[in-house]
Parts: C-alpha cells; sequence; structure tokens
C-alpha cells in the first residue's frame, strides 16, 4: 500500500498545522460495501461477505436506505471461535445455504477486515468447495479480497469488477459487444445510458447493472434474487468484445476490470470521465459515434442543444458562485467539469478516497474554464471539509447526504444531493447524473436551488424572479 | 402452518396451541449464508453508550464500523451534541500489521484536546481483537494524561451479539457510576434507564414522573451525561425500561449500591400507566400523595388519549399485523397496543428474545400467532403474505421487504422520528399506523390486483348535466 497522505488540519489560510491521526466524520465507506454493489449488478448474484455477522447487517442497511429496495448481503457470520481457527467451515456451510435457499446463479464473495486479518485463503478455500460440492449445480464462484484498511468503497467496487473480469471473462470468439463499465452511478443513469446505447445500434454489455434489482416494480411474491442485472454469460464473452468503454477519470488501468479486458485479451479500452457537463458528454458520445460509424442520433443532438440554450438561459442565476463538491472522486471530476462550464467555481473539491488522481484529473477537466483553481482534498473527512468550507464560505454544497449536518445546515447553505448515499430525500436511485439528460437535470436543481434561496430570503415574495 | 425456509432453523419458528408445552430455540449462533436481521456486539454497544451526549465516542478499528454507525438514530440531546460526531481511528494497513496502540492513543489525545469531553469510550471492533491492542492499558495512560475517565468497551464484534454488547457497554458504564457526588438528591428518585430519547421520548416521560414529584437523576442513556451517571447511584430507585439493554447496569447497580430495581415500558396504555403505578407504589410510604396525583395523571392523559384512539380504530378493526422487532420486550407491548386498535398480531418475532420471553409472548398472544427467534427476509416475506398481513412493525431492514410486497409499515426501531413511547407516543403510534393500513396505495399492487377498480370513464355529457345552464337568465326572470 502506499504511504496515505498525511492529513493536514489547517488554519487561518493555508498554513498546515500537525497532521490529524483520527477520522471525523469519515467522507468514506468501507471496501467491501463497494464490492456488493457491483456483485448486485450481476445477474442471479448474491454479495456473499466473508467475516463476521455485523458489518453484513450495517452495509444492507446503509444500502437499503438509499435505494429502498431489498438487498440481501449474506455473510458467514464467524464467530469467536472461527476467527480463531478459521473461517472456511462457516464460509463453506454459508455458500452451500446461499446456493440451496436464493437459487443464486452467481455468488461474489468479499473479504472483511475480519478475514483478511485471519489470513483465510478464499481462493483456496472456494477451490476446495468447488472439489468437495462438484456434484452439485454450482453458481459461478466470484472472489475479491477486499479489506477496508486497504481502501474506500469505491475501490472495492472497482476490484470487485476486476475480479469478476478476471474471474469469469473467457477469450471467447470475437463478437459485436461493447464492454460498458459504467462506474458506480444511479439505476436512472444505468437506464439511461443503455438507451443511449441502444439508439446508436451498439450492442452494450454493461458491468455492473443493478438498474433494475435496486429500482425494480411491486411484486406479488417475494422474489428471493430481484430480476435483472449483467448475465453471467454477456461476461463470460466480455474478452472477445470489439471494444471496452470505462468511465471514470482517477481509475488505474492495472487495478481495472477495462484494463485487465486489455492486458488479457486485448480488447481496445476507452478511458473517458463520467459523461458530466457538456465535454465530457461530448468526448463519450464522439467515441460512440465512432464505435458505430454513425453521428449522434437527433435526440441528443436535440438534448445537447437544449442543454446549452439552458446554460445561457440560467447563467445569471449562477455565475460567480461558488461550491463545495465532495463524495467519490470520479463524481467529484464530473461534477467539477461540469461545473467550471457554467460559471460556478468548485472551491472545495473533496473526498475521502486516495487514488492520488484527483488533482490531475480535476486540473484536466477545468483547466480554461476557472479563475480560481479548486481546492482539491483527498483523503479527507467531513471535519476537514467543512473547516475549511468555514473559511471559504462557498454558496453551494454538492455532494451526498453525509454533508448535510456537517456542512449545509451548519453552514446555513443549500444543498444538493447526489451521488451516494441519499439518506434523506426521496428518489436517490432515480437522481440523474450522466449525459446530456442527466446534465440537465443536475443544472435545473441548481438554478432552482439557487432560486429557492433567494427567493426564501427575500422578504417581497418575488412571483417572477 | 409452519414455514421453516432453513431446516436448521425449523426450531426457532413455533405456532402458538392452546395447551402445549412452549418450547423454542434461541440464542443461537445466526446461520452462515442467511441472511440474519441481527447486528454484532459492537453495534449492542453502540446503540446504548451513544446517546451520552458529552462523551467523545471512538470507534478502533477500520473505517466501516465507524462510518455505518454515524448519527443513525435520532438520540436526541438537549445541550452538546458531541455523540452526533463519528470518531475513528480509521486503521490502515500498516497499523494492523504493527498494532494501532499508538494510533489509538494519538487520536484520543487529540480528540479529547479538541472536543474537550467529560469522558470518553473507546470501542473495540473484530479486528481489535485479533491484532491483539491493549486497549485497557492505552485507555488508562490517556484517562491519566487528560484527567477525564477513559473507558475502554470490549465490543469486538465476533464475540457474540448484539446482547453481548448490551453487557460490554453497562460494564463500561459501571466505571463511572459511584464516582460522583450524590448529595442534595431527593428521596424520591429514580433513574431512567434503558431509553434512548429517540424522537425526545425520554422528555416525555420525564416529564410525567416530574408531574408525579419525583426528582429524575440520570436518563440512561437518552440525552445522557457523564456527570448524570457518575452520580445516580444517589439515585432511590432505577426504572429499566423493556429492552434489556441496560437491565444488566442495573443489576450491577442493585449488587454494588443496593439501588432496587424495577422494569417498565412505555409504549402502550397499560405499559405506559403501569409503570407510572408501580413507580408511585414504591414510593408512596415515603410520599402518601403519589398514588392520587399519578392516578390524575393518567386520567388527564386518557382522556385526550381515547376518544381520539375510538376514532381510529373504526377503521383499523380486524386488520392483521406482524412485528418483528430487536427485543422481545417491546413485542409485548405492542401486541398490547394493537389490540386497542381492534387489530391482530398474527405473526410475531425478535432478533434476541429469550425463551422466558417467548414464553411470556405465548402468553399473551392469540392462538395461532407464530413466534419466531431471529429470522431472515426470506421467512419475514412468507409470513407476510401467507398471514396477509396488512401491516408490518419493524426496523429500517424490513421495511423494503413490506413495500416490496405491497404492505404497510411501521417504523419501530430505533431510526423512528416519530415519538411512540408515553401516552402521547401512543396516539403518534395509532396514527402511524392508520395513515399505512388506509393509503389507497396497495390497492395498486399486485398483491391486491383483484380489489383493483378502473375508474369511471369519462362522460362529458353527465359531466355537463351538473352545471345549471345559463343561471344569469333564470335569476333574471
Ligand atoms: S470491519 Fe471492515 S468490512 Fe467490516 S464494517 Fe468495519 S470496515 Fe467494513
Ligand atoms: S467489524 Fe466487527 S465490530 Fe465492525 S461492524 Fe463488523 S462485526 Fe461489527
Amino acid at each position: 500500500m502506499s504511504a496515505p497522505t498525511p492529513l493536514k488540519r489547517r488554519k487561518g489560510g493555508m498554513t498546515p498545522i500537525e497532521p490529524f491521526v483520527s477520522t471525523t466524520n469519515a467522507c468514506k465507506m468501507c471496501k467491501p460495501l463497494g464490492a456488493c454493489l457491483a456483485f448486485l449488478g450481476i445477474e442471479g448474484c448474491v454479495p456473499f461477505l466473508h467475516g463476521s455477522q455485523g458489518c453484513a447487517t450495517y452495509m444492507r442497511r446503509y444500502v437499503i436506505s438509499h435505494f429502498r429496495e431489498p438487498v440481501d448481503i449474506a455473510s458467514s457470520s464467524l464467530g469467536e471461535k472461527q476467527a480463531i481457527h478459521g473461517g472456511g467451515p462457516n464460509l463453506k456451510l454459508g455458500l452451500l445455504n446461499v446456493m440451496k435457499k436464493y437459487g443464486a446463479t452467481c455468488i461474489g464473495v468479499a473479504t472483511t477486515c475480519l478475514t483478511e486479518t485471519i489470513g483465510d485463503d478464499v481462493s483456496m478455500l472456494l477451490h476446495e468447495f468447488r472439489k468437495e460440492f462438484g456434484d452439485l449445480p454450482l453458481p459461478a464462484l466470484v472472489h475479491v479480497s477486499t479489506p477496508s484498511y486497504g481502501g474506500t468503497q469505491a475501490e472495492g467496487y472497482q476490484a470487485a469488477l476486476r475480479a469478476v473480469v478476471d474471474q469469469l471473462a473467457g477469450s471467447e470468439a470475437a463478437t459485436s459487444q461493447v464492454n460498458v463499465l459504467p462506474n458506480f452511478v444511479s439505476c436512472e443513469d444505468l437506464r439511461h445510458l443503455a438507451d443511449v446505447f441502444d439508439h446508436f445500434g451498439l450492442d452494450a454489455a454493461l458491468l455492473p447493472d443493478y438498474s433494475e434489482r435496486l429500482d425494480g416494480g411491486a411484486q406479488e411474491d417475494y422474489v428471493k434474487i430481484m430480476p435483472g442485472g449483467t448475465p453471467v454469460a454477456r461476461i463470460r464473452t466480455m474478452g472477445g468484445a470489439r471494444a471496452t468503454i470505462e468511465l471514470g477519470r482517477t481509475l488505474d488501468p492495472a487495478k481495472s476490470a477495462g484494463g485487465l479486458l486489455a492486458e488479457r485479451f486485448g480488447v481496445p479500452l476507452h478511458s473517458l470521465g463520467l459523461p458530466i457537463g457538456l465535454r465530457e458528454t461530448d468526448a463519450f458520445f464522439d467515441t460512440l459515434c465512432t464505435l458505430a460509424g454513425r453521428p449522434t442520433p437527433r435526440r441528443y443532438e436535440l438534448a445537447r442543444g437544449r442543454l446549452v440554450d439552458a446554460y445561457v438561459d440560467g447563467h445569471k442565476y449562477l455565475s460567480g458562485k461558488t461550491a463545495v463538491v465532495y463524495g467519490e472522486e470520479d463524481l467529484v471530476v464530473g461534477l467539477c467539469a461540469f461545473l467550471a462550464e457554467i460559471g460556478i467555481t468548485p472551491v472545495i473539491a473533496a473526498s475521502g478516497g486516495e487514488s492520488g488522481r484527483l488533482s490531475c484529473a480535476v486540473k484536466a477537466v477545468t483547466d480554461g474554464l476557472l479563475r480560481q483553481e479548486p481546492e482539491v482534498r483527498e483523503g479527507v473527512d467531513f471535519y476537514e471539509i467543512a473547516a475549511r468550507a468555514r473559511e471559504l464560505k462557498p454558496d453551494l454544497v454538492i455532494g451526498n447526504s453525509k454533508g448535510y449536518r456537517v456542512l449545509a445546515k451548519e453552514l446555513g447553505i443549500p444543498m444538493l444531493r447526489v451521488g451516494f448515499p441519499i439518506h434523506d430525500r426521496f428518489g436517490a436511485q432515480r437522481v440523474q447524473h450522466l449525459c446530456y439528460a442527466g446534465t440537465q437535470a443536475l443544472y435545473d436543481s441548481i438554478v432552482n436551488t439557487v432560486i429557492d434561496k433567494k427567493q426564501t430570503d427575500s422578504d417581497v415574495g418575488y412571483g417572477y424572479i | 402452518m409452519k414455514p421453516a425456509i432453513f431446516e436448521q432453523r425449523s426450531k426457532q419458528i413455533v405456532q402458538k396451541r392452546e395447551g402445549d408445552e412452549f418450547s423454542i430455540a434461541c440464542n443461537r449462533d445466526s446461520l452462515a449464508g442467511a441472511v440474519s436481521q441481527r447486528a454484532c456486539v459492537f453495534c449492542g454497544s453502540r446503540v446504548v453508550l451513544y446517546p451520552i451526549a458529552d462523551a467523545l465516542h471512538l470507534v478502533h478499528g477500520p473505517i466501516g464500523c465507524a462510518a455505518y454507525t454515524w448519527d443513525i438514530r435520532g438520540a436526541l440531546s438537549s445541550g452538546p451534541e458531541l455523540h452526533r460526531l463519528s470518531f475513528s481511528t480509521d486503521l490502515r494497513e500498516k497499523d494492523v500489521i504493527f498494532g494501532g496502540e499508538k494510533k489509538l492513543e494519538a487520536a484520543l489525545l487529540e480528540l479529547i484536546a479538541q472536543h474537550k469531553p467529560n469522558a470518553a469510550f473507546v470501542y473495540s471492533t473484530c479486528i481489535v481483537g485479533i491484532i491483539g491492542d491493549d486497549v485497557g492499558a492505552i485507555c488508562k495512560k490517556v484517562s491519566a494524561a487528560t484527567g477525564i475517565p477513559v473507558i475502554p468497551v470490549q465490543s469486538e464484534g465476533f464475540k457474540g451479539n448484539k446482547r453481548a454488547g448490551y453487557e460490554a457497554a453497562c460494564r463500561a458504564m459501571m466505571q463511572l457510576v459511584g464516582t460522583g457526588d450524590t448529595s442534595g438528591i431527593s428521596p424520591l428518585s429514580i433513574n431512567i434507564l434503558g431509553d434512548f430519547n429517540l424522537a425526545g421520548e425520554i422528555w416525555i416521560i420525564k416529564e410525567y414522573y416530574e408531574r408525579m414529584g419525583i426528582e429524575v437523576v440520570a436518563t440512561i442513556t437518552g440525552d445522557g451525561r457523564v456527570g448524570d451517571l457518575a452520580r445516580c447511584h444517589g439515585a432511590a430507585l432505577n426504572v429499566v425500561q423493556c429492552s434489556g439493554a441496560t437491565m444488566d447496569l442495573a443489576k450491577m447497580m442493585q449488587e454494588k449500591f443496593g439501588v432496587p430495581v424495577i422494569r417498565a415500558s412505555y409504549f402502550g396504555i397499560e405499559d405506559m400507566s403501569k409503570a407510572l403505578y408501580d413507580v408511585a407504589r414504591h414510593f408512596q410510604d415515603k410520599d402518601p400523595g403519589i398514588m392520587a396525583r399519578t392516578a390524575a395523571l393518567v386520567k388527564e392523559e386518557l382522556s385526550v388519549l381515547l376518544p381520539r384512539l375510538a376514532e381510529l380504530r373504526k377503521d383499523l378493526e380486524g386488520k392483521k399485523a406482524a412485528v418483528y422487532v430487536g427485543g422481545a420486550f417491546k413485542a409485548f407491548s405492542l401486541v398490547k397496543c394493537f389490540r386497542h386498535l381492534g387489530m391482530k398480531v398474527v405473526v410475531v418475532g425478535s432478533q434476541t428474545g429469550t425463551e422466558e420471553d417467548y414464553k411470556e409472548l405465548a402468553a399473551i398472544t392469540d392462538e395461532g400467532t407464530i413466534i419466531v427467534d431471529d429470522s431472515n427476509p426470506l421467512e419475514l416475506a412468507r409470513f407476510v403474505k401467507d398471514l396477509d398481513v396488512d401491516i408490518f412493525v419493524g426496523g429500517v431492514k424490513e421495511r423494503p421487504i413490506a413495500y416490496k410486497l405491497g404492505v404497510g409499515f411501521c417504523d419501530h426501531n430505533h431510526e423512528r422520528k416519530e415519538a411512540l413511547e408515553g401516552f402521547v407516543g401512543m396516539i403518534n403510534f395509532a396514527e402511524e399506523v392508520h395513515r399505512t393500513v388506509m393509503s389507497p396505495v396497495w390497492r395498486f399492487t399486485p398483491r391486491r390486483r383483484g380489489s383493483l377498480q378502473p375508474v369511471t370513464a369519462l362522460d362529458a355529457a353527465a359531466c355537463a348535466s351538473t352545471v345549471s345552464p345559463e343561471p344569469a337568465k333564470e335569476a333574471a326572470s
């Protein structure tokens, strides 16, 4: 592991004081949570945490509060005995139970801090399991090592995707499929991406795709595993795809699924930023045009036109405003790209993640548009973000719910909720962020947030603003 | 009906039959691979201690354990709000290899200097138990250096279930109890134990006791303070709320300081009244007027509550409920509450009930009621559907199951934002039940497809005829 960036407390401007050892109000979650989310995007897949019960229950609760859908995360439920003697027997018993009772066609095993520390060799245990129970119809078994002391949920998400591709994809015959690795985006974003590829006539294999499992319809019966998700068969053929599009500017191909597909199977990799804002979306659509060999469908040309028109119509409400932006690194980069376009300076761009790539990525997407460079903070907690925000007095808070009380409420500034988790608003699964449509939705929300503040703060009772 | 989906769990699900000897298997480790609704030891400790608002709560471990418990429950404070911040040592790989003691010490020192708490609790999580940090020694050292109590909580997640966490929390609090000055405490005084002041509930209860003429020394732990805990052994009585979370503390205080204990539940009409009367009875020798004052209080509260309840009951009569909560005592109260609404509890269970608890549940429920220990989503869903319930009462993890299947829901867990305790809480509860059960939305869900009526077809002529033609003329003539 690379040495963690020392956390600097700053007081009175930019003078760094004593590095802080503890974390107060974390702006991150733990690695296995990300892995579970990725596994939930595979058809028939049950995420399985190898560790003690508490972690699984906490993560379920966390995910459920965002998506408002049933989320099952199994656990090997290690107790004291197993923690000392090894969790192998519990892991196997747990896998059998999940197979039998859930009818899982895929099980994604993620380790936790406990099992990493006691040194369980999950790869070997799964090998034994396959041998011992080879007579049964076994599900696809995937495992990923996710000690949370080695990264955040974002790394866990990417590690799980890489593990899935590593362990399932084969060098099948060439297909017309385009692998799409969309990053951790909302269910609505996933649906929109699927539409976009459809309209381009491209055969997209979206991985993961939890859009149906985590935002599905009402059911008559309890469905053990909600329908939807990337079929395992589609993952198996990823090695023969004509291209991979991987979204996220801070991803390292050496650790990403797209990188592995390129390395092992020679699938050409198109690394792009999350398509948020005009330019990142243009870049995304350009890539699609090239792949599809056709121009952007008219409906998206129109959407783009409306977006530029809206940028103009609303510019005066926003020009010169400042914002604090935080969350997963790739999302922060996307938001900065967008904010820079509409005249809002992201004075603080922060993340609990520590990829080491955030600064460079933010600079790349904001260069030439901002008069003041954003202060980029990696590996920070909300305590630090708030301390800095108190000094910089931004006009807007943009990020997940966790910043509400300690930032927005504390500083008395309006907040726009994006990303994950959104625990204090309705419809988190359907928040749009991506492409022209998502950017339009974000843009309208931001303008309205600013107007709402102006209207509420004024005694006049403006009916036109 | 015995829908044991996992054979190994069949003894943890029992249907009440009149005349049968009741027995249920419980307090087992959760089954590997079943998605248990249970949490861990750490969760139990955190729940109990976290409302102590002027203490520093430092989670020693990797980030997740602290992140997922950051301000998740609405335990309110009338003063400091240090408990609503999330502190973690955020252990990294090198700490796991070389040990986390140094980091823990530095973290404690800097956080204490920064926030000036009146005490600090240090929670051990799973890997701390494995890497073998001597948390106790660090706490002692920091306590000596800072002059405040720094108390280790032995809450390694894997060392049992939530109940073990309650015990660890009680042992931790016991280190504070008895260290403060008890002078000036009224002979008519109590501690309220086992209430976490969700949605301000402890303020409601405290006000009742004060109206009865009783001094509340410490609220444990809702709206809790370190100083109150230190002197709470001076109270004349410990009143322990149902959940059992703080029962161990009461027992320890009884042993060490001779403070007597009574149990109480503040949910529902009978249990709420009984709690007040029991306390009054305890003090009637010292204050002969207290029984009458209590009776007057109950009467006054009921005069508001009963008429409203009668109104709501009209709609709810005959509807069916499923109850699945953390502790069994809450389940008792809920069974009684539903009776007041004319509703039937057809399935009831808990995460951590004991055999005794379940026997008592069996005694107060109706024939045929299913009683279940440590359930899971598959089972719960099966009950909801097969028993055709109208409302599910549970925690946030059960809500989506209920909603997905088209069943009403009431959040009776620690995340609730409505006060459900006290007489006023009974009204809130009844109203919440009414709101969810009586909503028209269920008719559109697949489960109730049969009852969906299409809208009446648009009939322009019929609508037009209701407008009187040219009223102006009529008026003129
Ligand atoms: S132990 Fe690790 S995996 Fe479990 S909740 Fe804590 S940080 Fe996450
Ligand atoms: S690591 Fe242990 S203490 Fe932390 S949430 Fe998981 S089970 Fe609980």
